[in-house]
């Protein structure tokens, strides 16, 4: 297997139980091979004991003891498989309507999220809520599944008809790439294997979108930002002097001698070094885990960017976020939080709601301002000192925030920066 | 013209490195679970190349049930020596001996839920306040649901139902004096990209994964190796095979299976042709369907 270039695509998938989504992941990993056989005993033993006929796919999915008790998905889990193409990441997350803090979770690392339509009831609320979610998130391509298409006769019509719809309400969102497939997971139409009942299609199956999407430029290339971990300072005898600034590249590209500037101090220097590991390497980019060390013997720390001198993020201490809460417990407000933007913590208050969202109809609520579970909001946010911030449409990295309540140390919210 | 992407398993590498210098830069006394398998094993290799040119700044924190494969202990304390970081070994048999556990009975008693114990002890005692564990979320379906980061309360116990969000690359490890964190930096690798970054890499790895002549007893559908601590039962006769492990644990539970694959070569192929998981020949995760669940929740690695 060539496996040297094969990229991880990570995606994430938004439906309930009745979109047959559990179905639809028990099919791209039955139909590609990843079900180990103790799996798949296991789960005919169980499909066998409920009754049902055949072997039922939701199960492969089917996590902890609560869920299945319930038969529900209560929390974001994440299934892996591989194919000769790729590496696959699914965050599979419940899509109930109390559960967008779970959907938010899962959407925040994907490349692509799956939304999953029953052809019988067309476009839904949920429909809208998570793809509300999709494009609030910036995932940069969006799959839509038309399922369950053995119902409706497999009909053209009827795809046709539910693109309509999800067209006329998605205008408002903002989406780059946007696809239809018709399938039936039940049945594996179109999913790994192409459908034999609709001719009519000409478009490829998931599993074949999936390996093929164009997804190296799903990171920001070219704005280089540079988040300092923590600084590595050996005191050996043979690396008296190294002190290497350790960090994640969050975007960009950094060549050994490229002139910098570190934030916020604003001091300036040439990147001498740059380690992958044991090896010295000549760039590095986004995201690789890397140590880099400057010419001059500048202050840095956790907590400052390293960035090139003619291109650097704006430091500011007051910012508009669109803000999902994540706790049982409502904001307080003027209270005081930890904001945490990349590897950089200040306090910071919510200084203002502007107003919510209805993730349904998409309209402004200016009349409640209270931030509960779940709601999504466009607030003001002040800090105690400037975060080097970038707008999370350009850079999702460098543009996103959680805030922590002190006296829980919970995460409670987070916030794409507008 | 270079291109300017990863491919998975550097993706994956770069990933790990991040979270064990998020780690330590997040708490005061982080410490490596090493169990002496391929995963704790890859855990350490991912630190050592996470803080280059420096040494790897946490102890290595074995908890050992004295039912140990000779070949781990002897792995463990070279791999120690060469790296020169700090051992700690928390002993089960210490923790029967000052009666803080009851050793299981019956046919099928082991030491493994003993552990448990033992591991919460030790870190009390300790006060590390972040054990980093070589957990995957492929391993088995509790373990899908794990955080990078992991919450665990002044009891050493897991809320699968209350976890963190955990959200683009922002992990949270604040926490109160008395509670801990497990962290998990390989979460997103399964047993196949262990094995292809295993060769990628020739990390060194424990004779007892690779192809060799043992003698066993057939139990459970696997080869349990014949030790000190096997009391065979009736019908069962000691064969010699020619077996290896795919996951090491104790002894008296670690099945092996009948293979030819003796270099890493021959094992990533053997693995990616596999048809059964892994866990599929440990004896502790076939108690019950939610067995693993059940020990995590308590504070099971």
């Amino acid at each position: 297997m060539h496996i040297d270039n094969n990229q991880l695509l990570r995606f994430t998938t938004a439906g309930s139980v009745d979109d047959g989504k559990s179905t639809l992941i028990g099919r791209l990993l039955y139909d590609s091979k990843s079900i180990f056989e103790d799996q798949l005993e296991s789960v005919s033993v169980t499909s066998a004991k409920k009754g049902h006929r055949g072997v039922d796919l939701a199960l492969f999915t089917d996590g902890l003891r609560d869920e299945r008790e319930q038969g529900i998905t209560i929390d974001v889990a994440y299934r892996y498989f591989t194919t000769p193409k790729r590496k696959f990441i699914i965050a599979d997350t419940p899509g109930h309507i109390q559960y967008t803090r779970n959907m938010v979770t899962g959407a925040s690392t994907a490349n692509v999220a799956v939304i999953l339509i029953d052809a019988r009831h067309g476009v839904i609320e949920q429909t809208k809520r998570h793809s509300f979610i999709a494009s609030l998130l910036n995932i940069p391509h969006l799959i839509v599944c038309i399922n369950k298409m053995d119902l409706v006769d497999y009909s053209e019509d009827r795809f046709n008809e539910i693109i309509g719809q999800f067209e006329e309400f998605s205008s408002k969102l903002l989406m780059k790439d946007v696809r239809f497939i018709p399938i039936s997971a039940l049945e594996g139409d179109n999913v790994v294997n192409r459908s034999q009942s609709m001719d009519w299609y000409q478009g490829g199956t998931l599993l074949n979108i999936l390996e093929t999407l164009h997804i190296s430029s799903d990171i920001n290339k070219i704005d280089a930002r540079f988040p300092v971990q923590t600084v590595l300072r050996p005191q050996s005898e043979e690396h008296r002097d190294y002190r290497g600034y350790a960090g994640r590249v969050a975007s960009g590209i950094y060549r050994v001698g490229d002139e910098v500037a570190v934030l916020p101090s604003g001091f300036t220097s040439k990147i001498r070094s740059i380690n992958s590991g044991e090896t010295e390497i000549e760039e590095a980019y986004a995201p690789m885990s890397i140590a880099m060390t400057l010419e001059d013997d500048v202050d840095v720390g956790r907590g400052d960017m390293i960035v090139r001198l003619n291109n650097q993020p704006e430091p500011t201490q007051e910012f508009d976020v669109m803000l999902c809460w994540l706790n049982d417990d409502a904001a307080k407000p003027r209270a005081k939080y930890t904001i945490t933007h990349t590897s950089n913590e200040q306090r910071a208050i919510i200084k203002e709601v502007i107003y919510k969202i209805d993730i349904n109809t998409y309209d402004r609520i200016i009349e409640d301002k209270e931030l509960k579970m779940n709601d999504i909001s466009r607030v003001k946010i002040r800090c105690t000192r400037p975060l080097m911030v970038d707008s999370y449409r350009d850079n999702r990295n460098t543009g996103s925030i959680i805030l922590v309540d002190e006296n829980t140390n919970e995460t409670v919210a987070a916030g794409m920066i507008l | 013209m270079s291109k300017y992407f990863l491919n998975y398993l550097d993706e994956l590498e770069s990933e790990a490195i991040f979270i064990l210098r998020e780690v330590w830069a997040q708490f005061e006394n982080p410490v490596i679970l090493f169990s002496g398998g391929k995963d704790s094993i890859l855990v350490t290799h991912l630190a050592k190349k996470a803080f280059y040119p420096a040494k790897i700044p946490f102890a290595l924190l074995h908890v050992d049930t004295g039912h140990n494969f000779p070949e781990t202990i002897q792995f463990r304390d070279d791999l120690v020596k060469e790296l020169g970081v700090k051992l700690i070994v928390g002993s089960v048999q210490d923790s029967i001996n000052n009666g803080r556990v009851a050793e299981e009975r019956g046919k099928n008693a082991t030491r493994n839920a003993l552990q448990i114990t033992t591991l919460l002890d030790t870190i009390e005692e300790r006060r590390i306040d972040c054990a980093i564990g070589g957990g995957r979320r492929d391993e088995e379906k509790a373990r899908a649901k794990e955080r990078f980061f992991s919450h665990r309360n002044d009891f050493g116990e897991w809320d699968p139902k209350n976890q963190r969000p955990e959200l683009w690359n922002l992990l949270n490890g604040k926490h109160f004096e008395g509670e801990h964190f497990r962290a998990f930096p390989i979460s997103n690798w399964t047993e196949m990209d262990v094995w292809n970054y295993i060769k990628r890499e020739n990390i060194k790895i424990p004779s007892l994964y690779i192809a060799h002549e043992r003698e066993v007893v057939w139990r459970s559908n696997s080869w349990i190796p014949v030790s000190e601590f096997l009391r065979l039962e009736e019908g069962e006769k000691i064969q010699k095979k020619k077996i290896r492990f795919r996951t090491l644990g104790d002894i008296t539970i670690t099945g092996g299976i009948e293979s030819e694959a003796d270099t890493l070569e021959k094992i990533v192929q053997e693995v990616s042709a596999m048809r059964k998981t892994e866990r599929g020949d440990r004896s502790d995760d076939k108690r019950s369907e939610t067995a693993m669940e059940d020990r995590k929740r308590q504070g099971y690695f």
